[in-house]
């Protein structure tokens, strides 16, 4: 009776039975495998054809049980070099020995065997792979689409602040996260984490630290107390191999404060008048064990300054010579100031730059960028410390076309015993006009029991005029340079001049919604323009 | 405070230029009229006369944008004069002054175009 031991490169020797009806007196022989090492291995290999097992002279264990067996001849099935399995026969029934052409025949039995099962075995490996690229890649599908619905889809609009950030995967999708939280009192909370491990199981850590921060920042004002409360609550929910690195920063967009706290992330950079600062606090990170508390640091931002976030996919990534991106090159990036202020891009163009372009990314790369672009107290503080402001008038108006004039009549009465220049009268007026205009169409839509509410105030320093509106539309979108050459060619409407004469006209140009309505604050420097 | 109404008008001068003189306030209610001017001018030159205008908004520079493409179509070239100091800055930082030369009055206009 013949048994193949059929033997697989990426498992244990294994046996499969050859499942025939025995006839009478015969018996089936237990196929011995043949542990990879043994040194009937290599005799097998050399001889290449049948072998007598009386002729061996070998200290193997697999010879010893084939013996007890009562294997006699063993004809190995060699493909490509490689001992795919053996054929094992017991005594002959007539007793007698193998002959000559009894082995001629197992030989070339054996040849033709060895091939066909080479091809067996590369096809099962073959099947087994794409089967595997097939997991892995739906698993890469998920773990991308968890990621990108819980990363932010739009970035905070802030008046005097540009916000910014940058994410793209690696092809194995990382554990990459940032997240924005609007806190109270103009305070912004930025998040940049990253979950160790890829795919499905780092997504969904990185979903459960994303919901626990959120909950936790409007618990705490303090983000050593957000980071303690998330750390504490994520060392049972998560695997024990796997942990959270996290950066979490409160910026009062008002006084341009950062308070932050560190949990074994990448520390942040910033670019200030003087050069590039690291800022430094340090704690462990999220999830490896319970009663951590986490350092807290205060940096202010002043306007111009720009404060980088980044994740280690960034300092991490290598070369092609092999050599690592690095921080400190990171920083010396951070302290060029990006001609067209564009810092975001100018640091992943550097990145690019340096692995080449056709390099495959080898983690997440996460940048979060928070630049302070200015502020009214900025200009004001420049002429030393100024006084509480002062209301001169609130008007209201009701949302008919045309109203705006009556706006501009209204302020212009209010504000002209305080010294402005003719030039800054003109722009005011316009600047009131358009804004009140946008209150009454976009804000309000023409519905003439809406009101627009007009505030003006001062200070030693400023004059602001704040316009609200009460339509509970869409949000007051972004100022956009309008593109002249295309109106004039006709590609594009001629209107959409408004937003972007606003800013043109003013030192200063905020919008907020807050509770379906929205707010513009325009303001003027009272001392000459910034 | 000034009127809501916008007029225009139509002057033929000896020397072959056309002036629109505009009146009052330019913004969208504007359009019509603005264009219907424009189209009575002949010539490869048109000038916008804006000395006895007092307001200019947004939606009024869309006005003025789009007379601008309509002259640029026909291979034209448009000049301004009267404007107020405020709203020559207005018309740099909208860059409508890239597209149209900007004179100080009537004669400087008249001048160079002779």
């Amino acid at each position: 009776m013949v048994q193949i031991l059929r033997r697989r490169k990426t498992e244990e020797p294994r046996v499969e039975a050859v499942e025939t009806p025995l006839k009478p007196n015969t018996r089936l022989i237990d196929a011995v495998p043949i542990p990879p090492g043994d040194p009937l291995e290599t005799v097998l290999l050399s001889t290449g054809g049948p072998l007598e097992l009386s002729s061996l002279d070998l200290e193997s264990e697999a010879l010893q049980t084939m013996r007890e067996q009562g294997v006699e001849l063993i004809v190995p099935l060699i493909g490509q070099g490689e001992l795919l399995g053996a054929l094992y026969l017991g005594p002959r029934l007539s007793d007698q020995p193998y002959s000559t052409d009894d082995r001629k025949l197992l030989g070339s039995l054996a040849s033709q065997v060895a091939p066909a099962m080479k091809v067996a075995q590369l096809v099962r490996e073959q099947q087994a792979e794409a089967k595997e690229r097939e997991r892995n890649h739906q698993e890469m599908q998920v773990a991308a689409l968890i990621q990108q619905t819980l990363l932010p889809q739009d970035l905070p609009s802030i008046s005097g602040w540009g916000i910014d950030a940058f994410y793209r995967p690696a092809r194995a999708v990382g554990g990459d996260f940032y997240d924005f939280i609007h806190l109270d009192d103009g305070r912004l909370g930025v998040v940049i984490g990253d979950v160790t491990d890829k795919g499905v199981p780092a997504a969904l850590v990185m979903a459960t630290s994303r919901s626990m921060l959120r909950s936790a920042a409007h618990n705490h004002t303090s983000p050593g107390a957000v980071l303690s409360e998330v750390n504490n609550a994520l060392v049972s929910e998560i695997p024990p191999a796997m942990f959270v690195t996290c950066l979490y920063a409160i910026v009062d967009t008002h006084t341009g404060e950062v308070i932050f706290a560190n949990a074994g992330h990448n520390l942040p950079y910033v670019r200030n008048s003087s050069g590039v600062a690291e800022l430094r606090a340090t704690g462990m990170p999220l999830g490896l064990m319970l009663g951590m508390t986490y350092d807290e640091r205060t940096h202010t931002l002043d306007a111009g300054d720009v404060m980088v976030l980044t994740s280690d996919g960034i300092t991490e990534a290598h070369n092609v010579e092999g050599e690592m991106y690095g921080f400190p090159r990171l920083m010396g990036r951070v302290g060029v100031k990006p001609k067209d202020g564009d810092v975001v891009s100018a640091l992943v163009g550097d990145l690019e730059q340096f692995t080449g372009p056709d390099a495959e990314q080898e983690d997440d790369i996460t940048l979060v960028v928070v630049k302070r672009t200015s502020s009214a107290q900025d200009s004001a503080s420049a002429f030393g410390e100024s006084t509480d402001p002062v209301v001169l008038g609130t008007f209201n108006f009701a949302s008919e076309e045309g109203n705006e004039r009556a706006a501009i009549e209204g302020v212009m009465e209010v504000v002209s015993d305080l010294g402005l220049e003719s030039s800054q009268v003109e722009r005011l007026k316009t600047a009131v006009g358009e804004t009140v205009m946008n209150a009454i169409e976009h804000g309000n839509e023409n519905r003439p029991e809406l009101m627009v509410d007009v505030v003006v105030v001062a200070t030693d320093h400023t004059v602001q005029v704040r316009v609200t509106d009460h339509g509970g539309g869409k949000a007051i979108p972004e100022v956009e340079t309008p593109d002249i050459e295309a109106k004039l060619a006709g590609e594009q409407t001629p209107r959409g001049w408004g937003l972007f004469l606003i800013g043109q006209m003013v030192d200063d140009f905020r919008t907020e919604s807050v509770d379906g309505t929205h707010t513009v604050e325009l303001v003027m420097n009272r001392k000459g323009r910034g | 405070m000034p009127g809501e109404e916008f007029e225009v008008r139509v002057v033929e001068r000896d020397d072959g230029d056309t002036i629109i003189e505009l009146m009052g306030t330019v913004n969208r209610v504007a359009k019509e009229s603005l264009e219907a001017a424009y189209e009575e001018t002949e010539g490869s030159r048109v000038l916008l006369d804006f000395s006895k205008v007092d307001y200019i908004n947004s939606t009024g520079i869309a006005v003025i944008v789009g007379v601008l493409a309509m002259a640029r179509a026909e291979g034209r070239v448009v000049g301004a004069y009267g404007l107020s100091d405020h709203y020559r800055e207005v018309f740099q930082i909208t860059r409508l002054a890239d597209f149209m030369t900007i004179y100080d009055d009537e004669t400087a206009a008249v001048t160079a175009g002779a």
